[in-house]
């Protein structure tokens, strides 16, 4: 189908993007456009405009800051997937196909809130934190922040994501563990994993989720047990996540926190194996 | 050499591959309008009222029409091409009036000037619906008490139909050491050919001309439905063709709906008009496939030999009957029940059922698999019941090779086949006993390791005319082929017969350029146009090989008679006197004296100086009608490993030796048996079109319903054996559908192998993650965990 009518404007400035939200309460931006156009062409999104930040060139590139990385909210899957930073290139490398990498963009995926995308798992993981603008200035939100429901964040109308800040996190291990829907390639469930060993002592632990519920999650039941001394098995054998589980026609809720124990323990074997 | 046996590349790639390829959906006429299709909702529902008057205002909006209109313009229902005694036929209308019986069924046309205005008016067309209690399932359906679809349908009963011995089977159960018995559900597919349908109808006042552009793997058989049956105008009125077709699986053999409503659009807005389906309303509109639900039983003596087999099956026609909906459960599946097995006696009872769903019919296989797959099972489930190896078991029962012609209990006479030697080749390929030993040392050391066999056979190029005619079809089942040489010796084939992915360009030109002794370049394959093309049946059913390229080869050889005769006149010798070699009469034993194809074909056109009494020009029509179907068959073989903890499969090898008879070309042999085994594996595996009890299809799009990709798919290793036909002039066999009929149950028979450890005897498709693991945990509910 063709998506409803809609204006379409491209601004030169993040400035004049924020603008533009404010004056037209019921725009929405643009970037890889990997979400918002489907939706737009089964007309489950009408907006009436369509803000273009796609060549914003501020919203762009990784660089590093303050001791920690800045990722633009434009990089897209496919240069995350070539970077050198903790844990989102293994969680790049199995979003979509290679042409879904090529346009779509993390903000895009962080800022749609899906809650079987790939990526909130691993800024849980990360304790990343994401660079709003709005009219009023830029504010900081801690991922744990962020993530509000099914499609839900804590940005306000008419603030855009403008990348988000990731810790270095030297010494840690990481892994990405997903079990892939077999028709739409995302997340049944995806748990993320960061480690920090001193030794044979576990110094750190974060396990982030997605997929399984109807939004991102920390296993911070599994980090208690394995900070306590237990196993990944162990850890994770009869862990119960704090929110209730999504059920589809692939996977019911009692399929999935199998899958969930099963993925947190394998990211952490695999994490642990360095 | 000749061409015919080489792995000829095929001729279409180049401009598919450089994007030249021209669809339904490239083509633009002068002032062409577009046409959106209003559908229903609901899969049960009264219309009360249907208010066009806003989308008639709508900007750009030339036409909404309704079910009235179409009524008033003498638009009559959708046929159906195959008759059955007890059928009934509850009229399908092209366009709604009085009730809508299934999600997507269409309620009215929009035609506006752009795609765009017309989708956003098909949104203002306000209609009024009383939803009724409707069902989507087959056993509901059936139930007393269900909602019912149509009153000419009691009980949503379309058809009950048998075949074989009832008698005969109970005496054969009777006296069984063993009976083996399974239920099992045939899961609805969806076919999802890479180009969604399209249609562009033009109407010619001036002429009273209609042109359909359409995707259609059989043209003629469009014309004469939508012209003779659906519009009621001359037939000669109406030209069809079908451009480049991007696949079709078998979905685009039969009229739609929507080609008549663009055709009625185009003649009242006196402009084209085109429509292209959306991927949803390809989900929701094209015939969906299978959709069985199967009692199986198999009697067996003391020494493993098969008795008997009984087998009764519900199967879901869906909302209305397709064109040859009738035919693809009955006989196109109870008469393949005796597989590659010598079976004394056999007797299927089917009964079909209509639920509020997608119409179902022909799907690349059509019937054949949904036969194979209940043989191949049964054979796995007694071979593990007398505690032998399922080869053994299926080696016991092989028709031999000297048995044929070999007539089955139920109503056909194998052509040819040597089923043993294509079971063994696979066999060896597999290393089939050193797997049986390496699945030993897995499972010692807690690997699952699954290892599934299939002996199928198909039956294609269904035949003769005369007596599909006595089983119900409503048609012939020839071919026709023209063959015309032009003055400087190139060369037009003309075929009935339809490629829309086959490559017929190819094979078709390697035949006739062997024939004719002419090079491949020489050789135009024209087909999919009614204007163009002699009167033919299409392709379908692997029909092409055996019965469209047997026509070619007879009017190639009515042609070079022809020719033989004006080369003889030139050379002053008698037609016997000459021998045809490398494009030359030549005449016997009188090296150098010999008349070149081409110059032949000039004189032929010239015409100074042609025997008394002939007619100038070089070209000949041909009708084939085989006197027999064809049964190509093989043996596949896949192995998987199942990894408990998940219920993930992982496909590790798949073996195919394939018998289709001498190959003209063994790169689209491979190609063919390819694309069939992935999208039978995808049936084992992944797919699966999936209503709610309300009867709303819920895989309606590529984030629900599981298509096949690369990484589900080992390497395909190959193998073949070469049985001839006796039944047409090459030889050969079809191979389109081989691979579909033959690969789910090879695929299902290794998961539920690989199962046997935990005591899972049988899982319906698809075989998806959480289904196996729930399977592993109900029997053992420690070892999942």
């Amino acid at each position: 189908m063709y998506p409803a009518n809609f204006r379409y404007i491209r601004p030169q400035s993040l400035d004049e993007a924020i603008r533009l939200l404010e004056e037209n309460p019921e725009a929405k931006l643009l970037a890889g456009g990997h979400s918002l156009i489907p939706a737009m062409k089964l007309r489950l999104a009408t907006p009436p405009l369509l803000v273009d930040i796609g060549r914003l060139s501020e919203l762009r590139g990784i660089r590093e800051e303050d001791g920690a990385y800045f990722v633009g909210a434009l990089t897209t899957h496919a240069e995350l997937e070539r970077s050198s930073l903790p844990l989102l290139p293994l969680v790049a490398k199995v979003i979509g196909d290679p042409m879904v990498r090529n346009l779509g963009t993390i903000g895009g995926s962080l800022a749609h809130a899906d809650p079987a995308a790939d990526y909130p798992a691993a800024v849980l993981a990360l304790e990343a934190e994401i660079l709003a603008k709005g009219p009023r200035g830029e504010r900081w939100i801690p991922a744990r922040d962020f993530f509000q429901g099914m499609f839900q964040t804590a940005l306000a109308p008419s603030e855009v994501l403008v990348g988000l800040r990731v810790p270095k996190l030297p010494g840690y291990r990481f892994a990405y563990e997903k079990f892939l829907h077999p028709a739409s390639g995302y997340a049944v469930v995806g748990v993320a994993a960061a480690v920090l060993q001193e030794g044979e002592a576990l110094k750190d632990v974060r396990l982030g989720a997605t997929g399984a519920a109807y939004g991102p999650f920390r296993l911070e039941g599994v980090e208690a047990a394995l900070k306590g001394g237990a196993g990944p098995e162990e850890a994770t054998r009869s862990y119960t996540p704090p929110v209730s589980l999504a059920e589809d026609r692939f996977a019911s809720a009692e399929y999935r926190l199998h899958l969930l124990r099963v993925l947190a323990r394998r990211a952490l074997e695999k994490a642990l194996a360095g | 050499m000749p061409y015919v046996g080489q792995a000829v590349k095929r001729k279409e790639d180049y401009r598919f591959l450089t994007g030249r390829g021209v669809y339904t959906d490239d083509l633009t006429l002068p002032g062409m309008v577009h046409a959106a299709f209003v559908r229903s909702p609901y899969a049960h529902a009264r219309i009360r009222a249907i208010r066009t008057e806003a989308a008639l205002k709508a900007p750009g909006v030339l036409a909404v029409l309704t079910g009235e209109d179409f009524a008033r313009e003498g638009v009559k229902p959708m046929p159906v091409g195959w008759l059955l005694p007890t059928l009934k036929i509850p009229p399908r209308p092209v366009v709604a009036r009085d009730e809508v019986h299934h999600v997507g069924e269409i309620v009215a046309v929009v035609v506006a000037e752009t795609r765009a205005q017309a989708e956003d008016a098909a949104l203002l067309v306000e209609v009024e619906y009383e939803p009724l209690p409707g069902v989507a399932d087959l056993r509901k359906a059936v139930a007393p008490g269900a909602p019912e679809l149509h009153p000419e349908a009691p009980g949503n009963v379309a058809f009950t139909w048998e075949i074989g011995d009832e008698k005969a089977v109970e005496e054969a159960f009777a006296k069984a050491h063993k009976v083996v018995r399974l239920s099992l559900r045939q899961q609805r597919l969806i076919p999802n050919a890479i180009e969604p349908r399209a249609s562009l109808a033009a109407y010619n006042p001036g002429t009273g001309e209609y042109t359909l552009y359409t995707t259609s793997q059989n043209p003629h058989v469009h014309r004469l439905m939508h012209a003779a049956f659906i519009l009621g105008i001359p037939e000669h009125k109406l030209r069809v063709v079908a451009p480049d077709v991007g696949g079709a699986f078998g979905s685009k053999i039969f009229p739609y709906p929507e080609e008549a409503a663009v055709l009625v659009a185009a003649r009242r807005v006196g402009r084209p008009v085109k429509w292209a389906a959306r991927r949803t309303e390809s989900f929701l509109m094209d015939a969906h496939g299978r959709d069985h639900e199967t009692e199986a039983e198999m009697a067996f003596d003391a020494e493993g030999r098969v008795l008997g087999l009984r087998v009764r099956t519900l199967a879901n026609m869906g909302a209305y009957l397709s064109l040859f909906a009738p035919a693809i459960p009955t006989y196109l599946y109870g008469t393949l029940l005796s597989g590659q097995y010598r079976i004394p006696a056999i007797y299927c009872h089917v009964t079909g059922v209509f639920t509020n769903t997608t119409p179902v019919d022909a799907y690349r296989g059509a019937g054949r698999p949904e036969a194979s797959y209940i043989l191949e099972r049964l054979m796995d489930l007694a071979a593990e019941e007398f505690g032998v190896d399922p080869a053994d078991l299926r080696r016991k029962n092989f028709i031999p090779k000297d048995a044929f012609p070999y007539a089955t209990p139920v109503a056909l006479v194998y052509d040819s086949g040597n089923y043993e030697e294509a079971f063994q080749k696979a066999l060896e390929l597999a290393d089939y006993w050193n797997l049986r030993k390496e699945q030993a040392e897995l499972r010692a050391k807690g690997r699952y390791l699954g290892i599934g066999l299939s002996c199928y056979i198909e039956a294609c190029g269904i035949a003769p005319s005369k007596v599909v005619g006595q089983l119900g079809a409503q048609a012939g089942l020839w071919e026709s082929a023209l063959v015309r040489v032009a003055p400087t010796g190139k060369v037009e084939v003309y075929t009935g017969s339809h490629s829309h992915g086959q490559g017929h360009e190819t094979a078709f030109s390697q035949v006739v350029a062997d024939l004719l002794g002419v090079s491949l370049e020489d050789v135009e394959i024209v087909h999919g146009d009614t204007g163009r093309i002699p009167f033919g049946m299409g392709t379908y059913g692997s029909r092409s090989a055996p019965v469209g390229l047997s026509a070619v080869v007879r009017a190639v050889e009515k042609v070079l008679d022809k020719a033989r005769r004006i080369a003889a006149h030139l050379l002053e010798v008698a037609p016997e006197d000459l021998e045809y070699r490398e494009g030359r009469f030549e005449v016997k034993g009188v090296p150098g004296k010999a008349k070149g194809f081409q110059e032949v074909a000039l004189q032929a056109y010239l015409a100074h100086n042609l025997p008394e009494g002939m007619e100038p020009g070089l070209e000949a029509t041909a009708f084939f009608d085989p006197s027999n179907f064809v049964f190509p068959f093989g043996t596949h073989v896949a192995v998987v490993e199942v990894f408990p903890e998940t219920g993930e499969v992982k496909l590790l090898r798949y073996v195919a030796v394939d018998d289709c008879g001498p190959q003209i070309n063994p790169l689209l042999v491979k190609g063919q048996v390819e694309g069939g085994v992935v999208q039978g594996i995808a049936q084992a595996l992944l797919e699966e079109g999936v209503y709610d009890e309300n009867g709303q299809l819920l895989t309606t799009s590529y984030m629900e319903y599981a298509m096949p990709r690369a990484a589900h798919i080992p390497r395909i290793e190959h193998g073949y054996t070469v049985t001839p036909s006796p039944v047409n002039p090459l030889g050969v066999k079809g191979i389109g559908e081989a691979g579909t009929i033959a690969a789910a149950q090879a695929v299902v028979n290794a998961v539920m192998d690989a199962l046997k450890p935990f005591g899972v005897r049988h899982l319906d498709m698809p075989l998806t993650p959480e289904k196996i693991w729930r399977a592993i945990r109900e029997k053992t509910p420690v070892a999942a965990d």
